[in-house]
């Protein structure tokens, strides 16, 4: 069963994934896929609930960054731990393209690759599977203390050595 | 040398604990072989043939002392007393147990050390120039820039699972290429503009492996300020489009290639625009204060070719031959550059025992102030030895079986483990490398020969540089023999050059007289002191292939 953790915390998640082959329901905010999107804009675009849209690691946000004020959630797929283009493109949702809704990591989201998804980023985190939410919690938390400090800057975490290392000097 | 502090200290520590904490979850099945995987490589760990093997990192070849005696250290406890220095200025332990890896990189961040990196799809261990600081034609020290880099791509969020491998080297030398930087992901020499200011010039996409390409320059110059949100740039965008359907195409040599460079640089300026000006910013003070560390010691004024030196050089015939063939010439007159060949005859290139390693150490403490660099060629630098005092370090190299005066001759050879201990090897190459090494040990003979690289990789990943050597040998499988393709006519350096096969393989059984039947081909057509490089670039293979195929001639 899979949990959201935000923030550290389980939380309820309101949303629902809705696939290419799945009728989208009536009422209640869903994500959809970008093909669902680029095929029924129109009707998506007049629902009341709210609307989100998941991409797979071969698609760029740059598919959506006119419409990006429509979605609430943007959800970014890891197909494998291993395939990292999503966090380039959670830096570049923030960074470049100002988005400021929930960036949500969804598929093969591990323990170990919390503190880069959070540090890149990420708002939420789907994570799979039937761990304990205190577990879940606990993981979070020894996953983003293990490191003290961070060497580069980075949309969270720790303030980069460089800039303590001369805020000390300046002192 | 760069001396960690508070910050970086506390890097490498924590780095150990997590390690050790993924490690205990691997044991107790809480991690999944696929899933600790990735985490063991970015902490230099490989399972390979026989064991488990660490890779530590050397950064841009920089030891000193303490830190050469820990790596003796650690090849005596925990492994089978030997270590083995690769072409990416780092060493291999081919024998460590899982059990007892957390200790080892425990050690080595006592004396400011790790194994970061040293594997994986995240940016490597930077590499640099060994000359660095030393050497006269520079415009600057290369380490600086490198141990600047190594901080900034040290657990980078973004680019710890990267479509395939990247490696950044660095060099600031003029003229002189040493460091093979043509052949990297990312490629930077330290240069001067025409305002006078310095900074770097940019090249992307050169690599060996089984699609061999030399770089391409991408930018002219980029401002120190900019060098790492113009890193970043570059990284960002093979992150996004780098091909992860095949890892064979995953380099970023293949998306320069397909993007095509044009397109490839406009979408690195792109985001380049976006990099620059912010937090990636590299204040004056951090390179100041990083440069701090690099400033050359205290040098005492000398003149060059003491006397100590000429009578000595006069006296032995071997000192002389060592100090003409392995040292090189050092900025400051009366000092000199030291190589030390890690290629003695018949014996596997790059290896070093625990009471060589140690030997290093006190030679190193005695003659040579800056320490000691590991070079790409499998070999070591003592890079700042007075020349009086040459002939003294020389007879502490002979005694350890350091002392071969080889250097860029034909026994001085690089080359990869091999199918001795490496998993992906599809030939053996060290037997190789010691019969060539055995065929040619007449150093007489070497020297007629002259500068003449010879580089041999057991399989198509090229970790031997084969594709980058004056000759180039690579083991192929056959029907489960081991066979060997020749390439004539590579090199790493300033004049970057890929090698081209010269015809079908031959045999472990034929492979070292098909090399002496080159040998001597180059031997019998070459005009006066033309080195084997430049005949081959005069005549082309013709000469080569007939007498190595043509059984009627």
């Amino acid at each position: 069963m899979t949990k959201l953790l935000k923030n550290g915390k389980t939380v309820a998640d309101t949303w629902t994934h809705v696939t290419d082959d799945d009728a989208v329901p009536e009422t209640g905010p869903v994500i959809v896929t970008l093909a669902r999107w680029r095929a029924e804009h129109n009707t998506l675009a007049a629902r009341k609930d709210g609307l989100g849209i998941r991409l797979e690691s071969g698609q760029s946000p740059e598919a959506i960054k006119d419409d990006l004020s429509r979605f609430a959630v943007v959800a970014l797929e890891f197909p494998k731990f291993a395939d990292g283009r999503a966090y380039s493109y959670a830096r570049m949702l923030k960074e470049r393209l100002g988005y400021t809704g929930e960036v949500r990591a969804v598929g093969d989201v591990l323990r170990d690759q919390y503190r880069a998804m959070h540090r890149c980023g990420f708002d939420t985190l789907e994570v799979a599977g039937d761990v304990p939410a205190d577990k879940l919690e606990a993981d979070w938390q020894a996953a983003l203390a293990e490191l003290r400090h961070a060497y580069q800057p980075a949309l969270r975490g720790p303030e980069p050595v460089l800039r303590q290392r001369h805020r000390a000097a300046a002192a | 040398m760069y001396r960690y502090d508070e910050f970086d200290h506390a890097m490498v520590k924590d780095r150990v604990e997590q390690f050790r904490g993924q490690i205990a979850r691997r044991m107790a099945g809480d991690l999944a072989e696929e899933q600790f995987r990735p985490l063991r490589l970015q902490n230099g760990l490989y399972l390979q043939l026989h064991a488990y093997m660490l890779r530590v990192a050397i950064p841009y070849g920089q030891l000193n002392a303490v830190q050469m005696r820990k790596l003796a250290h650690i090849a005596r406890t925990y492994d089978k007393g030997y270590g083995h220095f690769t072409t990416r200025q780092n060493i291999q332990f081919n024998w460590p147990k899982l059990s007892q890896v957390a200790d080892i990189l425990d050690e080595l961040a006592s004396v400011e050390m790790h194994a970061i990196q040293t594997s994986g799809n995240c940016i490597r261990n930077t590499t640099a120039d060994q000359y660095a600081g030393v050497t006269a034609d520079e415009i600057e020290d290369p380490r600086i820039f490198a141990e600047i880099i190594r901080q900034w791509s040290t657990f980078h969020p973004e680019f710890t699972f990267l479509p395939r491998k990247f490696k950044i080297a660095v060099s600031g030398a003029v003229g002189a290429d040493r460091a093979a930087v043509r052949f990297h992901d990312i490629g930077l020499f330290i240069v001067k503009n025409d305002a006078g200011e310095v900074g770097f010039e940019v090249w992307v996409g050169g690599g060996l492996g089984r699609t061999p390409m030399i770089g391409k320059k991408i930018r002219d110059f980029v401002a120190k300020a900019d060098l790492l949100a113009y890193l970043e740039a570059v990284l960002r965008v093979y992150n996004m489009l780098g091909r992860r359907d095949n890892m064979y195409k995953a380099r970023i040599k293949i998306l320069v290639h397909e993007t095509g460079v044009e397109e490839f640089t406009r979408l690195v300026e792109e985001e380049f625009l976006d990099t620059r000006g912010g937090d990636l910013d590299l204040p004056a003070e951090e390179i100041d204060r990083i440069a701090a560390y690099f400033q050359p010691p205290a040098y005492e004024a000398l003149a060059d070719d003491p006397p100590a030196l000429t009578a000595r050089r006069f006296e032995d015939k071997d000192f002389n031959a060592w100090v003409r063939v392995n040292v090189a010439r050092h900025k400051v007159a009366g000092y000199a550059i030291a190589n030390i060949s890690l290629k003695p005859v018949g014996a596997p290139p790059g290896d070093m025992s625990a009471d060589q390693m140690d030997a290093v150490a006190d030679l190193a403490e005695k003659f040579s102030i800056g320490g000691i660099r590991v070079t790409h060629e499998q070999n070591l630098v003592l890079p700042d030895v007075r020349q009086e005092q040459l002939y003294d370090l020389w007879r502490g190299l002979r005694d350890q079986g350091l002392a071969d005066a080889n250097l860029d001759h034909i026994g001085d050879i690089i080359c990869c483990p091999g199918l001795d201990f490496c998993s992906l090897a599809n030939a053996r190459s060290i037997p190789v490398a010691e019969q060539i090494s055995r065929r040619f040990a007449d150093l007489d003979r070497q020297y007629d020969i002259g500068e003449l690289r010879l580089k041999i990789s057991g399989c198509i990943n090229a970790c031997g540089h084969h594709h980058v050597g004056h000759i180039g040998i690579l083991g192929v499988d056959r029907k489960d023999q081991e066979y060997y393709q020749i390439t004539l006519g590579g090199a790493p350096g300033e004049d970057a050059a890929i090698g081209t096969k010269i015809g079908a393989a031959f045999s472990a059984a034929e492979i070292v007289d098909a090399v002496e039947t080159v040998v001597n081909t180059y031997l019998a057509i070459r005009q006066p002191k033309e080195r084997f490089i430049d005949t081959f670039r005069r005549v082309g293979d013709a000469p080569f292939k007939e007498s190595l195929y043509d059984k009627a001639a």
